[in-house]
C-alpha cells in the first residue's frame, strides 16, 4: 500500500500539471506550419521559372506572415506577465530554447517581409515605384538566393525549435527525446506541404509538394516510432510516460486522430492521388493538417501529465 | 561563497504545519497558494506501516532546471548563498519554469509572475533563520551553509541515513531528510 496526502493543492500545479492551455500547442502548430511554409517557398524560390508561371513561393510569405502574427498572439495570450515580454528582448539566455525561440521570430518577420516584397501585387507595383524597384532587387538571382537559404535555414530553426523548447524541460519524461526537435519539424513541414499543395496552381509544383508531402508523412512516422522506442526502452520514469500513448488516457486520440487520420490514412490517400489512381482532393491536406494539430495538443497535454514518480 | 541548504527531520516532523503557516505570514503568500507543504507518505501493508512526513518546498537545486529553461533570467542563482531566486520585474510569466520543476514548487502568483519559496532570503540577509525554520516547535528543521564542513547540516547528514526528493531528477537538490 502507497498513500500519498500532501496539503499543497496550488493552481495549475495540483493535482496534476497544466500550465499550459491551447494556446501553446496552437502557437506550436501554427509555428511548424509556418516553418514548413518558409523551407518550401525557399526551396521553390531558386527553382528556373518561366515569364509568367505562377509560383507557391510568392503566396507563402503572405500567408505565413498572417500565421505567425497568430501563433504569437496565442503566445501572448498564454502569458501571465504579459505587461513584461519585452523582457524577452533584452537577453539571450543561451540555455533557454525559449529564448533562442523569441530570437529566432525576429528573425522570421524579415524574411517573410522580404520573400512577401518579392511578390508584391501589380498594382502595388504601380502606386509605389520604390517598391517596385525593391522587388525587383529581391528578384535579381543573387538576392533571390540569399533570401532562398535565409528562407530555408530560418525555417528549419523555427520547426525544430518548437520541438526542443519541450524537450528541454527535463522534468516531464515524456518530452524527454531527442527526437522531439525533428519531429515538430517534419510534422511542420508535410503541414506546410499539404497546405502548399492545397494553393498551388502550377501542376508541376503540385506534383512535387504531393511527393514531398507524401515523403514528411513517412519520416514523421518513423520519428513517432523512434521517439516511442526511445522512450519505452528507458528508465521507469520514462516508460510510464511512454504508457499514457500506449494504453494510458492519449492512447486514443494519439492513435486514432494522430497517427490513423492524421498521418496513415493521408498517406494513404496522397499515394493513390500521386500515382494517378484517385483524382486530387482536398480530404488528405486537410487531415494532415489536423493531425499535425492533435500531435501538438496531445504531446503539450501528456507531457505535462508525466512525471517523475520516485519519492 | 556559502551554499545554503536544509536537513529536516522526519522522526521529528509531526506535520503541524506552523512552517506552512509561518511562511504564508511572513511572505504574505495569497490566499489559495502555498511556497510551502506537508506530504504524509504512508507505505507498507498492515500490521507494518510506515508513516513520512516531510515539509516541502523548493529544493534550491545546484542544478536548477528553472533558471536554465527561463527565457528572461528572471529565474537566477542569487550571489547570496547560492539561493535560486525570481526578478518579478523581468519574469513574463511563460511557465517554463513551473513546468521544469519536477517538485512542482512554483506557482504563478495572482499579480502573473512565477513565484516561490526564497529560504527567506530578506531574514537571512539578517542573520536570521527562514521563518519555517525558526517556527517549526520540534525543531524538526536546520539551515545553513552545507559548504562550511563545520556546519550543522553537515554534521548532521554526516551522522544519520537521509534521503533528498527525487534525486534521479538530476537537479541535485539541497534539502535533505534525516530518516
Amino acid at each position: 500500500m502507497l498513500e500519498l496526502v500532501t496539503t499543497r493543492d496550488n493552481p495549475m500545479i495540483d493535482p496534476a500539471m497544466h500550465v499550459w492551455g491551447w494556446e501553446i500547442p496552437v502557437y506550436l502548430f501554427l509555428g511548424g506550419w509556418v516553418a514548413g511554409s518558409m523551407v518550401l517557398a525557399g526551396w521553390f524560390m531558386r527553382r528556373g521559372r518561366e515569364p509568367g508561371d505562377r509560383c507557391v513561393c510568392d503566396v507563402l510569405p503572405w500567408i505565413s506572415l498572417v500565421l505567425i502574427s497568430l501563433g504569437m498572439g496565442a503566445l501572448f495570450l498564454d502569458l501571465e506577465h504579459k505587461l513584461y515580454v519585452w523582457r524577452m528582448y533584452l537577453t539571450l539566455q543561451p540555455s533557454s530554447p525559449m529564448s533562442w525561440g523569441g530570437w529566432i521570430l525576429v528573425l522570421v518577420y524579415p524574411v517573410l517581409a522580404l520573400g512577401a516584397l518579392r511578390s508584391l501585387p501589380g498594382d502595388w507595383l504601380t502606386s509605389w515605384p520604390a517598391l517596385a524597384r525593391l522587388a525587383a532587387a529581391l528578384r535579381e538571382p543573387a538576392a533571390t538566393r540569399t533570401l532562398s537559404n535565409a528562407s530555408i535555414l530560418t525555417g528549419i530553426a523555427l520547426g525544430i525549435y518548437t520541438g526542443v523548447l519541450l524537450s528541454s524541460l527535463g522534468a516531464r519524461p515524456l518530452w524527454a527525446s531527442a527526437a522531439l526537435g525533428p519531429l515538430f519539424l517534419v510534422s511542420g513541414l508535410s503541414t506546410g506541404a499539404a497546405f502548399a499543395h492545397v494553393i498551388a496552381r502550377n501542376p508541376v509544383e503540385q506534383a512535387a509538394l504531393l511527393r514531398a508531402d507524401n515523403a514528411f508523412l513517412a519520416v514523421e512516422l518513423a520519428l513517432i516510432g523512434l521517439f516511442l522506442v526511445g522512450l519505452t526502452t528507458a528508465s521507469a520514469v520514462h516508460v510510464n510516460a511512454a504508457a499514457l500513448l500506449l494504453g494510458g488516457p492519449y492512447t486514443a486520440v494519439f492513435w486514432v486522430f494522430v497517427v490513423g487520420l492524421g498521418i496513415v490514412l493521408p498517406l494513404a490517400i496522397q499515394t493513390l492521388m500521386a500515382s494517378h489512381r484517385i483524382p486530387h482532393t482536398l480530404v488528405a491536406p486537410a487531415l494532415v493538417m489536423l493531425g499535425g494539430l492533435a500531435l501538438r495538443f496531445v504531446i503539450v497535454s501528456a507531457g505535462q501529465y508525466s512525471h517523475w514518480i520516485s519519492p | 561563497m556559502a551554499r545554503f541548504g536544509m536537513v529536516i527531520d522526519t522522526r521529528q516532523c509531526v506535520g503541524c504545519m506552523d512552517c506552512v503557516v509561518a511562511c504564508k505570514t511572513e511572505n504574505d503568500v495569497p490566499d489559495g497558494f502555498c511556497r510551502d507543504w506537508i506530504n504524509q507518505r504512508l507505505e507498507g501493508t498492515m500490521p507494518d506501516l510506515r508513516l513520512t512526513i516531510t515539509s516541502e518546498r523548493c529544493n534550491h537545486c545546484d542544478r536548477p532546471p528553472c533558471v536554465s529553461c527561463c527565457p528572461t533570467g528572471a529565474s537566477h542563482v542569487h550571489e547570496f548563498g547560492r539561493i535560486v531566486l525570481v526578478d518579478h520585474e523581468k519574469c513574463i510569466g511563460c511557465k517554463a519554469c513551473l513546468a521544469s520543476c519536477p517538485y512542482g514548487a512554483r506557482f504563478i502568483h495572482p499579480d502573473g509572475y512565477a513565484d516561490k519559496c526564497t529560504f527567506c532570503i530578506h531574514r537571512v540577509e539578517k542573520g536570521e533563520l527562514p521563518a519555517c525554520v525558526a517556527v517549526c516547535p520540534t525543531y524538526a528543521m536546520h539551515f545553513g551553509d552545507l559548504d562550511d564542513p563545520g556546519s550543522e547540516l553537515n554534521r548532521l547528514v554526516a551522522s544519520r541515513r537521509h534521503f533528498a526528493l527525487k534525486p534521479d531528477a538530476g537537479t541535485q537538490p539541497r534539502i535533505f531528510y534525516l530518516e
